[in-house]
């Protein structure tokens, strides 16, 4: 069992170095093979500042995707003139368009394709989807919107809903891998 | 057009962004949050370099009359701490710590047609438009009086 464990290992380093970061082929009993990447860290989060700055400088726009996707599902009755409703749509799903773009041009380069988790538990993924989706609107922001642009405006309503979300996760995490309190 | 291909080209570096940081790997962004486990600190440095560059260029949008293809800044108005908002806020912290993927992340891994991404993303809109549902309802039963439009987003 160990000696499968440690081929199983070596060949995910490979794919991890050819691949530059994160891909993980079978995310399954992946549980403890994560190592810091600090400088892919920093420059990737820079790239996501960058895209936080163009994006307000050229449209006016906070990148905060929760915000960006939940303007395209809520019907807007408030601004029901077709033509400002439509152009509203248009941005929102350019932006939505080029986060997709990213994980097909990225890995034409070398860099990392979009992650493919296991699908071996598809409910929790469900339920999961439900409460980011639900919660990120009802908080009115998610990861992006609070914790990147939000902390850069030094918005208090965004520290402190980071701040809930990153200790609620945290514990989240505690639970389910740790049993604590179970 | 030009708004069009500015936010496309806006969404495209922010996804390249998530990708090289790992932030698409939720085995990466649970290992952030596992504190408990083998931690792995990554997600920091992704906050640390977005927040640093965010907070320059939106100084320089403070300074500017208004951006380059719209009338003006829609910055949040907001500054309120409300119920909403922890509740939002603990509810999705929930789900981001089952699955280790918020919103921007499973956008990007979409293009992956992975079946666990594309059922988290259906069940995420689901959720959305839920909440709209659910807001709707209850602004339609009792109108507040006065405060007729909240804004919505800080992001």
């Amino acid at each position: 069992m160990a000696g499968v464990g440690k081929t199983a290992d070596i060949g995910w380093r490979k794919a991890r170095r050819r691949r530059n970061i994160g891909a993980d082929p079978a995310s399954q009993g992946t549980r403890t093979m994560h190592n810091l990447t600090p400088l892919s860290g920093l420059f990737g989060g820079a790239l996501i500042g960058l895209a936080a700055s163009m994006l307000m400088l050229l449209t006016g726009r906070l990148a905060g995707v929760s915000g960006i996707a939940g303007g395209l599902l809520s019907s807007g009755s408030d601004k029901a003139f077709s033509g400002k409703a439509l152009s509203d749509k248009t941005w929102r799903i350019a932006f939505i368009t080029g986060l997709i773009a990213a994980a097909l041009i990225v890995p034409l380069f070398g860099g990392p394709s979009a992650a493919r988790p296991a699908s071996a538990n598809l409910v929790l993924f469900a339920i999961a989807g439900l409460l980011v989706g639900f919660g990120s609107r009802m908080g009115n922001g998610c990861t992006s919107g609070h914790g990147v642009c939000g902390f850069a405006r030094l918005s208090a309503r965004s520290i402190i809903a980071t701040i809930v979300f990153m200790g609620v996760a945290v514990a989240t995490v505690a639970i389910v891998r740790h049993g604590f309190g179970g | 057009m030009p708004l069009v291909l500015a936010s496309f080209a806006c969404g495209l570096v922010f996804g390249i962004g998530l990708l090289i940081s790992g932030m698409t790997e939720p085995q990466k962004v649970l290992g952030f949050l596992d504190i408990f486990g083998a931690w792995d600190a990554t997600l920091a440095f992704v906050m640390a370099g977005a927040v640093a560059v965010a907070s320059a260029g939106f100084a320089l949008a403070r300074r500017s009359r208004a951006p380059l293809l719209a009338s003006s800044f829609s910055w949040p108005s907001r500054s309120d701490i409300d119920a909403p908002l922890v509740i939002g806020s603990a509810l999705f912290g929930i789900g981001w710590g089952l699955a280790g993927i918020c919103p921007g992340p499973a956008l990007v891994n979409l293009a992956g047609l992975s079946a666990p991404i594309i059922v988290f993303v259906i069940a995420m809109a689901l959720g959305m438009f839920g909440y709209e549902l659910w807001q709707r309802r209850s602004v339609a039963t009792r109108p507040p009086p006065g405060a007729a439009i909240a804004t919505r987003s800080d992001g």
